[in-house]
């Protein structure tokens, strides 16, 4: 059964210290048609790896060794430092914004996902995840952006809350088809509430694919 | 004073030193209080008096403070004067803080009793045990000086003629002089427990006490911490990431499965495990959160504010990081109370508001709820309350019926560069 529909075959590097989840991550990647290049257990490694393969995508748990605090979000907080460009997918046992915002801050803001790492469960919506990412898109884990919502703050005091709930789709790195399905309501009326959101949290008119990703990160902050 | 050297040890010599000395201080001290009651008397007529007495009655303060500096010639262990601290800098706390503590009433107390009871007993003694044995003893002297070298007075009561006979009185004074050290040591041994009695409660035992008790509650509650972490780091690498594999395999088990009851059984299967995860997660958030060591108290009470259902500003400013165990005491104060905020307070506005300012951490909780709650009714403040106290942090809690509650935490702590603590 072919689980990833979208393209390509994508070339993984994967950091994972549970040798129990590297090897199930491998399994699980092979059968959906991608490639782990590497697969290593430490945050120093990580990033050789990544020198050495240049791979498609990063796949990297936040708590790894020598220290098991949060250097696996920091190797990849290095990574696109040097390379700002390159996709990074964290899976995290945490649902603390404080990761998500220290990843997402990183390189351009593009090409990013946080996750939990209850997600590669749910394998569709984790492979989906990848391939969003791997394409240069912002995902944030839903538990993450529920949590939020309970939040309400400046600035998105002033967004109506059915702009917060698009705002909210766009964090789990929805396209304005997806969320306009979820809703249940036009593409044209997604295209309303983006623009009025953009509009109200203030965002520069530059490219179009950014902004949502600085909207992202408003949201994340706030 | 039982041991055989005592006689020609300097022991004798305090001992006499410190009842001279305090019969001339007391003599003092008599003198200034007659005068200053005398003016405050007189000036009380035309009211300026007032005040000057509230100035009297802070006067046992340093004739107390010379007292103890004077124990130091009978013990070698220093005598702490019992005053609190004020609250605040400044004459008015300081005045206030010391009128309203018993010790400083004590003191004057003792400096009554001195000037009108004690230092003529100091004097007597002295006189008695050294004067007398000394005047025996200069027999000779006298003789030679005085008398002419034809006769002497003894004590003005007896009268010597001789040669000989003067040179045995004065042996006869030297043994006195030996035996009146015991006596002027007993005296001023008396005296200064006395005086230690009534300025230095005997305390300082106690005080060990209190500290030891102190710091093993401090390891204790270092150790529970420790105990928090070995089962978060546990469960985190051992449970948690079983049952994320479980799911990933039945996840995967899922895509192969095909329509029907199994693959119906499968799904369900699942869907527990995903819940097993998701508690497994708040649990371990409970017993440590992991956001509070990689990122510090400020991003640890950002995310607890995060999950709590009434919606919640945080205000809380830190440049750097506190002591672990700081961070700790407060990121839990602040989960109970926000957990109370939650479930007692009807609130429907929370906020978060501290800092860190002269050398100390505040943390201010205020909620728009209903009030009247009560750290003794097992709110589990208590507890926190006690947590706080290791640390030499206050808790306080103002919570009118009807609110407004507002909590406020402090800890005495410094920061220290996130950099410099993870080394």
């Amino acid at each position: 059964m072919r689980v990833d529909q979208g393209g390509r075959p994508l070339r993984v590097v994967l950091a994972e210290d549970s040798v129990l989840l590297r090897e199930g991550l491998i399994g699980l990647l092979a059968r959906c048609g991608h490639e782990v290049v590497a697969a290593v257990g430490d945050a120093r490694a990580l990033v050789t790896a990544v020198e050495e393969h240049a791979p498609d995508i990063v796949v990297t748990d936040v708590r790894m060794p020598p220290g098991f605090q949060d250097e696996g979000l920091h190797a990849a907080v290095r990574l696109r430092e040097r390379r700002p460009a390159l996709p990074v997918l964290v899976l995290s046992q945490y649902v603390q914004r404080s990761y998500a915002a220290e990843l997402l801050d990183s390189g351009d803001g593009t090409g990013i996902g946080y996750l939990l790492k209850d997600r590669v469960g749910q394998v569709e919506e984790f492979v989906e995840a990848l391939r969003k990412v791997a394409d240069g898109g912002t995902v944030v884990d839903p538990e993450v952006v529920r949590q939020l919502l309970r939040r309400r703050r400046d600035p998105l005091e002033q967004l109506t809350p059915r702009e917060r709930e698009v705002l909210a789709l766009i964090a789990e790195g929805k396209s304005n088809g997806a969320i306009a399905r979820e809703l249940v309501v036009s593409d044209a009326a997604v295209g309303k509430h983006i623009g009025n959101i953009l509009t109200k949290l203030d965002l520069p008119q530059t490219d179009e694919t950014h902004r949502r990703v600085l909207a992202v990160l408003t949201y994340l902050r706030a | 004073m039982s041991r055989p050297g005592f006689v020609l040890s300097a022991w004798p010599w305090r001992s006499a030193a410190y009842l001279l000395t305090g019969a001339v201080a007391g003599v003092l001290t008599l003198v200034v209080i007659v005068v200053v009651a005398a003016v405050c008397g007189a000036l009380t007529l035309v009211v300026v008096g007032l005040p000057l007495l509230v100035v009297a009655a802070l006067g046992g303060i340093p004739v107390a403070g010379m007292e103890r500096r004077r124990l130091r010639l009978m013990h070698r262990a220093p005598a702490a004067g019992r005053h609190q601290v004020p609250p605040e800098p400044g004459l008015r706390s300081w005045l206030t803080t010391r009128l309203r503590e018993h010790m400083t009433w004590r003191e004057l107390g003792y400096a009554l009793l001195f000037a009108v009871l004690l230092w003529p007993v100091d004097a007597a003694a002295v006189v008695v045990a050294l004067f007398l044995p000394l005047s025996v003893v200069a027999t000779p002297l006298l003789m030679a000086t005085v008398g002419g070298g034809h006769e002497a007075k003894v004590l003005k009561q007896w009268t010597v003629t001789s040669w000989p006979t003067a040179y045995a009185v004065a042996v006869l004074g030297l043994l006195l002089l030996a035996l009146c050290a015991y006596v002027l040591g007993a005296a001023a041994g008396a005296r200064a427990g006395l005086t230690r009695l009534l300025l230095a409660p005997p305390e300082g035992e106690l005080d060990a006490k209190v500290v030891e008790l102190a710091r093993s509650r401090a390891r204790l509650v270092d150790a529970f911490e420790s105990e928090r972490r070995r089962i978060e780091r546990d469960l985190h690498d051992g449970a948690q990431q079983r049952l994320v594999a479980l799911s990933m395999t039945l996840g995967l088990a899922r895509l192969d499965a095909p329509p029907g009851p199994l693959a119906d059984q499968l799904a369900k299967a699942h869907g527990e495990a995903g819940a097993a995860l998701a508690e497994l997660r708040e649990l371990i958030q409970d017993i440590y959160p992991k956001v509070l060591t990689d990122y510090g108290l400020e991003a640890a009470v950002a995310d607890a504010a995060d999950r709590c259902t009434v919606p919640v500003d945080v205000a809380l400013r830190l440049p750097d990081r506190a002591p672990r165990s700081v961070e700790s005491a407060a990121y839990f104060v602040v989960c109970e109370a926000l957990a109370n905020i939650e479930k007692h307070s009807g609130a429907t506005r929370a906020r978060i508001s501290g800092g860190h300012r002269a050398g100390r951490l505040h943390l201010e909780l205020h909620d728009d709820g209903r009030g009247g709650a009560d750290p003794a009714a097992g709110s589990g403040l208590t507890g926190l309350a006690d947590r706080v106290s290791v640390l030499d942090g206050r808790l306080a809690l103002t919570s009118p019926p009807g609110g407004p509650t507002l909590l406020r935490v402090e800890f005495p702590c410094e920061l220290t560069r996130a950099a410099d603590r993870s080394a």
